[in-house]
């Protein structure tokens, strides 16, 4: 029997804080401007200039350490991590390695080692050769983005799969966002993803030869080059051989991984205590405005949910996107006789692919409003219109905007509450299909779908479900 | 008035001609630039005219506007080059001015020019300029003393009234020692380092090398504060005051007599131990003390400092500003700029600090020498336990001839022993000239300095005590004044 | 003591590139300050913490407000070979 394998993997997050100013420097942060548009003398490390914390950025990454559920540091220092690139312009980053401002947090299932912060490197944009590294023979640096204020978040290896990166980091992303403290874009940079990644034997606890999978900037494409990379190293393990150590990168159109060179051949970052910056020692007041300024976190909002009785599934889709959440939680508040269960299946199913309908309609662009959508639901509720009349005003209201009554109203799509009317419709669909009356009556039930069909049909979906099986049911001598 | 008032005026009794109309500040600054003109002594790398000199500066600035100061090239000085004496900096020009500098044009002081210096302020001789070195002005064949040497040089030599120059391990108070003027180092934190080029920060200070004491309180009143640009300065709590005290009663002057064992010269011990008498003259007591781990500070300095220096010059990579040396690829530029752009010295520290930091050393050098400096600064927190002063010569030699020490790096090291303790713990210390002394090979009589320690922050103290011991000492420095210019 | 081949490491970690009578110059410089530095050794640090600043601050900060930048032609004029509003430098590539 050939061994079974698991993979451990730890992550690197490198969070870029959306301060107004960089770390060390007052140089306004932006994206996209001309290059070297945002530089000073602190930036371009010009002889003589020295840096000074940028307050802001210490505030957030505190908001950070809480909402990760760390211990924050009494005491974190900054220290010089040294290496020679050209988007380094010190050549050496000030971060924090030996006093870190937070440890020991978790987030879900997955345990945060520590969090520190950093000063973000520059753009580099590699000329001719196609723009990428490989047969360039320049490289034109942009110090705009040098110096952005980051918080790297490295987790205990604690994730097993793809999947479960892919998911945790959707939480992770949702948490900071709501924050309210970095953009969390990772197409644009500002939430990068790095995956140290092994395999074991299962159920063994020592830990393999890890290889590094570098800034991928979507969680899809984390979770491919994940699994690829653990296909990769079983493969390489059960042929007999051994997993290097090394940096991969994984292009997303063709699935392929590639080994990146190191920035350092020696990796030896010879860290050295930053003399030019003093210890950052959070006041009773700091730490305080750091726990207070926590909104309700993703996680402990989809817990609050699924206790409400909302399913998972609903509870962790509304939980990430806050809009969504606010949405749904104005529902319940115009009507609090909908149950919160069947008020998120209308916000996350019906209510959701209508807006994915019109063209991917964001939220905050729809013309429903919640106090709408809950009339909606109590109309189905009270059985005036059926479910499937509720779509139907559902698809006008989100069109036009319209009041659901009105839409009722209008198409006449009030449910038909007279059972005497109703029985007629249902002993003429049992007349007009005999073929499926008489495979019901041989004992196939589920022929029954046919004549329920033709009923709603005949009522334009006016007619409550369950009131027609039974009548049906009851004309067939079941 | 006569010129020769000028050149033996100092920057308080000039600042004082042009206020009673002796002498207006415009005639004050051609005479200066005229004698700067004349430098024979490589003291300046680079001159100001007159409208340069006056760049930013507040003929208003105050008590001593309008005398000319002389500016060590250490300091960043917008539009006019700036190159720490390196070969890497070469036309270096940079777009913004360091704290301490503005702070001085704020206060009206003219530029006279950029002194020569040791090379990134690693020496203590001027030897490693990459553009010569200095002279000493009492004596052409001998070093004027390091890092700061042409600040002393053109101070000592009347070629500029007074000046500023930066101490990491003695660089403002072996140089000024060494040609016969005052040198003060103040407290790490009392002056901002912004625009200061960084050789070893948790060290580096700015102070200023002046003809007596006075001038050095107005000078430092003027450069210290508290600056938004640099996280480590504090300034210093009230204003600095001219000092006028005359006695020395109740003061009690340490002097670690385990630290000067040996390597003193004769004439410079005998001038010591005269200075003590006169301590006593004035009412001061002297008492024995122990600065038990001073003895390993030279070599603690030597780890920490180059460690520092190590990771503050690998900005000079060929990328952004200054020397590059090769296009041909990346770790050309990189290796061959650098190759190319620092001298020897440099290099030798870069080696050692990068050394010290580098995987599997950085417990047995970096960490270990950290934990010695804590000892020193307890070392020093004892001694002001009981004593208010901590006195001992400046250097153990006076100036020594050029090349004599350039053989043996630690020969050199050496010449800051007394200094560089001092700067570990960070307190401020004071060197005045305490009279001539005969070189311990023969030779003509050379000044020598007189070095006094005070607590962190004590500066205003430390400046009256020395005030005191300088009006009984009454050096004669024309000597020196009278070799500056060709 | 430094051995020649440490010497070679420590000028690669430093982007020097020395000279072969250089490296023979500094192995012998190196050793024997780091004879004196060893010296260090003796000194009896139990319990010591090291130390890093001689400054009591802490919570230097400074407030999330813009200061002006430098004019890109500024942050460029000292450049040895600016391009396009950029630094260029020589490709990475080469540095295997
Ligand atoms: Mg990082
Ligand atoms: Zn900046």
């Amino acid at each position: 029997m050939s061994t079974e394998y698991e993979a451990v993997i730890g992550l690197e997050i490198h969070v870029q804080l959306s301060t107004r100013t960089k770390m060390f420097c007052g140089c306004e942060l932006s994206f996209g401007d001309d290059p070297n548009v945002h530089t000073c003398p602190v930036c371009l490390a010009l002889p003589g200039v020295l840096p000074v914390t940028n307050a802001q950025a210490i505030e957030y990454a505190l908001q950070i350490g809480a909402a990760l559920d760390c211990e924050l540091s009494p005491v974190s220092t900054f220290d010089r991590k040294n290496y020679f690139y050209p988007d380094n312009p010190k050549a050496y980053q000030i971060t924090q390695a030996a006093r870190p401002f937070a440890e020991n947090g978790r987030l879900g299932e997955v345990r945060i080692h520590h969090a520190h912060l950093e000063e973000d490197a520059a753009k580099t944009i590699h000329t001719g050769g196609g723009g990428r590294i490989k047969g360039s023979d320049a490289s034109e640096v942009d110090f705009n983005r040098g110096g952005t204020p980051l918080v790297e978040i490295v987790t205990e290896p604690d994730l097993r799969s793809g999947a479960q990166v892919r998911e945790w980091g959707q939480l992770l992303r949702a948490t900071i966002k709501q924050l309210g403290v970095s953009d969390v874009n990772m197409e644009e940079g500002s939430l990068r993803c790095d995956a140290n990644i092994s395999i074991r034997p299962a159920g063994s606890d020592t830990l393999g030869t890890k290889t590094e999978l570098k800034n991928m900037n979507s969680f899809r494409f984390i979770e491919r080059g994940i699994e690829a990379e653990i296909a990769r190293q079983k493969e390489v393990v059960s042929s007999g051989g051994e997993v290097e150590q090394e940096t991969l990168h994984f292009d997303p159109a063709t699935g392929e991984l590639h080994s990146l060179r190191s920035k350092e051949e020696a990796h030896d970052y010879r860290y050295l205590p930053e003399p030019d910056l003093v210890p950052v020692v959070p006041t009773e007041a700091m730490l305080e405005a750091a726990r207070n300024s926590l909104p309700e976190l993703p996680a402990a909002r989809a817990a609050r949910y699924e206790q409400l009785g909302v399913s998972e599934q609903a509870a962790l889709l509304l939980s990430f996107e806050t809009e969504w959440a606010g949405f749904f939680e104005g529902v319940l508040e115009a009507d609090d006789t909908i149950e919160p269960r069947v008020a998120a299946n209308w916000v996350t199913g019906e209510f959701a692919a209508e807006l994915r309908k019109l063209d991917d309609q964001p939220l905050a662009e729809s013309r429903v409003a919640p106090e709408s959508l809950a009339t909606l639901i109590g109309l189905v509720a009270s059985k005036k219109i059926s479910h499937g009349a509720g779509k139907t005003v559902l698809e006008e209201m989100v069109s036009s905007g319209a009041d659901p009554a009105a839409v009722v109203a209008e198409k006449g799509l009030e449910q038909i509450s007279d059972s005497g009317e109703l029985e007629k419709i249902v002993i003429q669909a049992i007349e007009d299909n005999p073929k499926p009356a008489e495979q019901i009556r041989g004992g196939n039930e589920k022929a029954i779908g046919a004549l329920v069909g033709a009923v709603m049909k005949a009522t334009q979906g006016r007619a409550d479900g369950g009131e027609v099986n039974r009548l049906l049911r009851q004309h067939l001598g079941l | 008035m006569g010129d020769i008032e000028l050149i033996a005026a100092s920057g308080a009794e000039t600042a004082a001609k042009i206020a009673n109309g002796e002498v207006s500040a415009d005639e004050v600054l051609d005479f200066w630039l005229q004698r700067a003109s004349g430098d024979a002594l490589n003291g300046y790398l680079w001159s100001a005219d007159r409208e340069s000199a006056r760049d930013g500066v507040d003929p208003d600035g105050g008590a001593i506007a309008g005398v000319p100061l002389a500016i060590k090239d250490i300091f960043c000085t917008e539009g006019v080059p700036t190159t720490a004496a390196s070969k890497i900096l070469g036309g270096y020009i940079p777009p913004y001015t360091a704290t301490s500098v503005r702070n001085t044009r704020a206060a009206g002081l003219p530029m006279l020019g950029k002194t020569n210096m040791d090379e990134f302020a690693m020496g203590s001789s001027n030897e490693n300029s990459a553009y010569g070195p200095s002279l000493n002005p009492w004596d052409t064949d001998r070093v004027p003393g390091g890092s700061s040497g042409g600040s002393a040089a053109v101070v000592a030599g009347g070629l500029a009234p007074w000046a500023l120059g930066t101490d990491t391990g003695g660089s403002i108070r072996q140089p000024a020692g060494f040609c016969g003027i005052v040198g003060l180092k103040p407290t790490y934190g009392a002056i901002s380092r912004f625009g200061m080029i960084a050789f070893a920060s948790s060290l580096d200070q700015c102070g200023p090398l002046t003809r007596d004491v006075t001038d050095a309180a107005l000078l430092l009143d003027v450069l210290q504060g508290r600056d938004d640009y640099d996280s480590t300065s504090v300034g210093i709590d009230g204003d600095v005051k001219a000092p006028t005290a005359e006695r020395l009663d109740g003061l009690t002057f340490g002097v670690p007599r385990g630290l000067m064992s040996e390597g003193i010269e004769a004439g410079v011990l005998a001038r010591f131990e005269e200075t003590l008498i006169r301590i006593a003259e004035l009412g001061g007591e002297i008492v024995d003390i122990e600065l038990p781990h001073a003895g390993h500070a030279i070599s603690a300095y030597y780890v920490l400092a180059p460690a520092e220096a190590s990771t503050n010059l690998q900005r000079y990579d060929g990328v952004r500003y200054g020397l590059r040396a090769s296009d041909e690829d990346l770790l050309a530029m990189y290796e061959v700029t650098r190759e190319d752009g620092f001298g020897p010295e440099v290099k030798r520290r870069i080696m050692l600090g990068t050394y010290a930091l580098s995987s599997g050393f950085y417990d047995a050098y970096y960490g270990r020498a950290q934990r010695v400096r804590t000892r020193i600064v307890e070392d020093f927190d004892r001694a002001f336990g009981k004593v208010d002063f901590v006195v001992t010569p400046t250097s153990p030699t006076v100036a020594f001839k050029l090349g004599e020490k350039t053989a043996d790096p630690w020969t050199m090291y050496l010449s800051d022993i007394f200094t560089v303790p001092i700067s570990l713990a960070g307190i401020p210390a004071i060197s005045i000239p305490a009279g001539l002394a005969e070189p311990d090979g023969g030779g003509p009589e050379l000044p020598v300095g007189f070095q006094i320690a005070a607590p962190a922050f004590a500066e205003q103290k430390l400046i009256e005590a020395s005030f005191a011991l300088e009006q009984a000492i009454g050096f004669d420095g024309s000597a020196g004044l009278a070799g500056g210019v060709r | 003591m430094i051995e020649r081949e440490q010497v070679l490491h420590v000028a690669r970690l430093s982007r020097l590139r020395l000279s072969e009578e250089e490296i023979d110059t500094l192995t012998g410089e190196l050793s024997s300050v780091l004879d004196h530095v060893d010296k260090l050794a003796e000194v009896d640090l139990e319990g010591v913490e090291p130390t890093s600043h001689v400054v009591p601050l802490e919570n230097v900060l400074r407030s999330d407000e813009p200061r002006p930048s430098l004019d890109r032609e500024v942050a460029l004029s000292q450049a040895p070979d600016p391009h396009d509003g950029a630094f260029r430098v020589p490709s990475p590539q080469a540095e295997a």
